[in-house]
């Protein structure tokens, strides 16, 4: 195909839509099952993904007799968060920054490697929906029948697979929103609970909300929530470019269409022929019912299922597979235009700089976790009075501090006050022992405490800088806080 | 729906135009799927059921109230009573507990506290500060230096009963009198006995000052409250003189001022305003403030 060929498909493309209305009707989908590599791939990756999101709440932990035993746990109730050895407090949450930023820069690089790999392979909504065509598929048929017994009317056997999907899906939906909540509780007692009724009513309620939005979304809604609902293919369309790996028809091999017969005809005759039999297969086998061939587009998702369904084709036909194939639209371009195509290069700036990035803040959050401290102390100066005068003319003020144990058993701290001469520290209402102020503080848990310092009054300055140190009095670690000791203004 | 009258295409994207320009920009018309058109009109349907279930159209003197009968006033008192009933268990045992209990016990210690700071900010801030720090003759009560005692039982009594409020059980202790105002003592008099009053508190004195006179002045007047050293009496809540805590001021003519116009300064008896356990729990807030004994 010439250059001006090419102009003239695009022309042709255009003048798609000219009636169109304000609001569409849906055209209901009714993929085709297809055998082939990437269909393969993808029941593999639904058996992995599905296998991890069932099960992974009964994997156990051991955390010691103070800590729940569950590998990944959100636990509400005590605001923290388990997963495996990690384990994560409130205040800690920028942890989730730093693991948003690796995940978004992950799409980006997965979209600039190969386009769209999270839609067609990984992303939830992909797989149910996967997931209840196949039971669909069992209960009612391939494509063809499933179309037949839509338009046909209402007979025993259509009422009884109607219902028997519809239990199907039921189930596996219910399934769904029942291990949601494991992740949030004790997961073999929430299961004792749950089925005795037991369970709080929260429980129920999670469990309700999230079998109804897998039956709806994956059950009704489908390629909808992917077309319309989410924004990724918004963006993804916007980070795509030309060196991008795509699911691409091959319009430079595929062009003219025509018939096995009419091609080997043209071919004899040495004219143009291309390998598109025009046969429909793999639109038919689309999840979300769009012709490859019209170049890439918004709904789809790049599942590869239309891959399998042409290589098939061309397999039966006697001509080399790869009509429609994994490509980048600049060698699709070269080759249209009769050029080399140029190779296709994983290591641009672009994906070398999303790769670098994951790197980097991995690499931060790794350091980061390994140096977590497990002792933590802050410190809040009183604001009314700022400072107080004793009957003997000694200053004093007063702070709440707030200590941390991260550590999964008890532990006591003591607490000194260093940076301000001759300064006394008294905590309100704790033990002062031979080593100094005590402060038992329980398993993984936060204490507030009152200290008071006192100082004699002197020529200082009316803001002093004090630090504020809790020391483990087993293991020696400690933390600091800064604050300031503050006198009456200098005379 | 219907179709837009004036359809172009746009040779760029192949995609029908709305019609619509501005500036040369046209609009694209992509369609929106039907269903997402029966979401808005269902949100229309559901607000309606707000109008029957919910407060919803004014009237001339109301509104229309609602099947359910919901109003915020009642949202919130149902939100007190579940406060209620979920702190009655630690009331009641904070109700219990004697003081000494208390204090050894560090789950009903730290309920008393918050429970003492919250109603501290309601009551007692006005007067004594939000952190009990005091101002001219309301004192710091974070400071070592308690008129009727520091004790959190003296405490505890002084927030029941008052001073000088006219409870039954209140702190009583004469006012001090207006020594000038009345005549005891003349104003070279007062000019000699304040200065004393600095003398005895290790403050400098003014030139003109007679220690003997002073000193004579202030046993005669002063020494039965303040005592012959002048440290007070917390039986009669007469303040220490010599420390270096001022309620109204150290300066001599605060002090003279005092002597001239006399000091009486009221606190009301919170028995009968707020619950016992209130009370008890007050105590134990301003007793840990620093000062307690
Ligand atoms: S066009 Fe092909 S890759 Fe895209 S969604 Fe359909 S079958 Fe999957
Ligand atoms: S499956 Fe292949 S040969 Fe058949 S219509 Fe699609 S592109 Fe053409």
């Amino acid at each position: 195909m010439s250059v001006k060929q090419e102009q003239s498909r695009e022309a042709a493309l255009s003048a798609k839509g000219v009636e169109s209305p304000l609001y569409a009707e849906r055209q209901k989908v009714y993929p085709q099952s297809v055998q082939g590599t990437f269909r393969r791939l993808r029941w593999a990756i639904l058996c992995a993904t599905l296998g991890v999101y069932y099960l992974l709440p009964f994997v156990r932990w051991d955390r010691g007799p103070h800590a729940p035993s569950q590998a990944v746990l959100i636990d509400m109730e005590h605001r923290r968060f388990y997963f495996f050895f990690i384990e994560i407090w409130p205040q800690e949450f920028y942890y989730l920054t730093g693991l948003l930023i690796i995940a978004s820069m992950t799409l980006f690089l997965m979209n600039a490697v190969a386009g769209r790999v999270w839609c067609g392979y990984l992303c939830p909504q992909t797989i149910w929906t996967d997931l209840f065509l196949l039971i669909e598929r069992l209960t009612q048929g391939d494509r063809r029948e499933r179309m037949q017994l839509e338009s046909g009317p209402w007979t025993l056997r259509r009422a009884r697979s109607f219902l028997l999907k519809h239990f199907l899906w039921l189930m596996v939906a219910w399934w769904t929103g029942g291990a949601w909540v494991l992740y949030f509780s004790d997961a073999p007692k929430l299961v004792a609970d749950l089925a005795t009724f037991n369970a709080p009513a929260i429980a129920y309620i999670w469990i309700g909300i999230l079998t109804l939005t897998t039956y709806f979304f994956a059950g009704y809604m489908r390629e909808q929530v992917c077309t319309y609902m989410c924004p990724w293919p918004r963006i993804q369309a916007a980070l795509t470019d030309e060196h991008a790996l795509n699911v691409t028809y091959r319009y430079d091999r595929g062009e003219p269409r025509a018939s096995v017969k009419k091609a080997e005809a043209s071919r004899l005759a040495g004219e143009p022929a291309g390998d598109c039999i025009d046969c429909r297969q793999c639109f038919n086998v689309c999840p979300t019912g769009v012709d490859i061939r019209d170049g890439l587009q918004i709904d789809c998702i790049q599942c590869g299922l239309c891959i399998d369904a042409c290589d098939n084709v061309m397999a039966k036909i006697g001509r080399p597979s790869g009509l429609i194939a994994y490509d980048t639209d600049e060698r699709v371009k070269a080759r249209a235009c009769g050029q080399t195509p140029p190779t296709y290069q994983i290591l641009r700036p672009r994906t070398i700089l999303y790769a670098a990035i994951i790197a980097i803040v991995g690499a931060i959050m790794i350091y980061a976790l390994a140096t977590r401290s497990l002792i933590g102390i802050s410190a809040i100066h009183d604001r009314n009075p700022v400072f107080v005068t004793l009957s003997d003319g000694s200053i004093r003020n007063a702070y709440t501090i707030r200590l941390l144990n991260k550590e999964l058993h008890p532990r006591k701290f003591s607490v000194e006050v260093t940076g301000l001469e001759g300064a006394l520290l008294e905590i309100v209402g704790a033990e002062q022992g031979a080593e100094g102020h005590l402060v038992d503080i329980g398993t993984d848990q936060t204490r507030e405490v009152r200290v008071l310092v006192t100082a004699p009054r002197n020529s200082r300055h009316a803001r002093e800088d004090i630090e504020f140190i809790a020391t483990d009095t087993i293991s020696g670690q400690s933390a600091r806080a800064k604050d300031h000791f503050i006198g009456p203004e200098k005379r | 729906m219907s179709t837009p009258q004036h359809q172009e295409v746009d040779a760029h994207t192949g995609t029908a135009t709305t019609g619509h320009e501005w500036d040369g920009i046209r609009e694209l018309n992509t369609p929106l799927p039907k269903w997402w058109l029966y979401i808005l009109y269902a949100t229309i349907v559901w607000s309606f059921g707000y109008f029957i279930v919910y407060p919803s159209w004014p009237l001339l003197a109301s509104h229309t109230p609602g099947v359910l009968g919901w109003t915020s006033r009642g949202a919130v008192t149902a939100d007190l009573q579940s406060l209620q009933v979920q702190r009655a268990p630690m009331l009641s045992a904070l109700d219990a507990a004697s003081f000494t209990d208390i204090a050894k016990d560090e789950k009903l210690r730290g309920f008393a506290i918050a429970q003492g700071r919250a109603a501290f900010g309601d009551n007692c801030a006005p007067c004594h500060g939000s952190g009990g720090g005091g101002s001219p003759s309301f004192p710091n009560l974070n400071d070592d230096d308690w008129l009727w005692g520091a004790t959190v039982e003296d405490i505890r009594q002084t927030i029941a009963y008052g001073v000088r409020s006219g409870h039954e059980q209140t702190r009583v202790g004469a006012p001090m009198p207006a020594f000038g105002q009345t005549g005891m003592l003349k104003p070279a008099e007062i000019s000699q006995v304040s200065d004393h009053v600095r003398a005895m508190a290790g403050l400098p004195t003014e030139k003109g000052y007679d220690a003997a006179l002073g000193e004579k002045l202030f046993s005669e007047q002063c020494s039965s409250c303040h005592g012959d050293t002048g440290k007070g009496n917390i039986e009669l809540g007469a303040p220490n003189l010599t420390d270096k805590i001022w309620l109204f001021g150290s300066d001599k003519a605060s002090i003279a001022d005092g002597v001239n116009r006399g000091r009486g300064s009221i606190m009301p008896a919170w028995t009968g305003r707020l619950d016992d356990t209130t009370i008890k729990a007050l105590a134990i807030y301003v007793h840990g403030l620093g000062g307690g004994k």
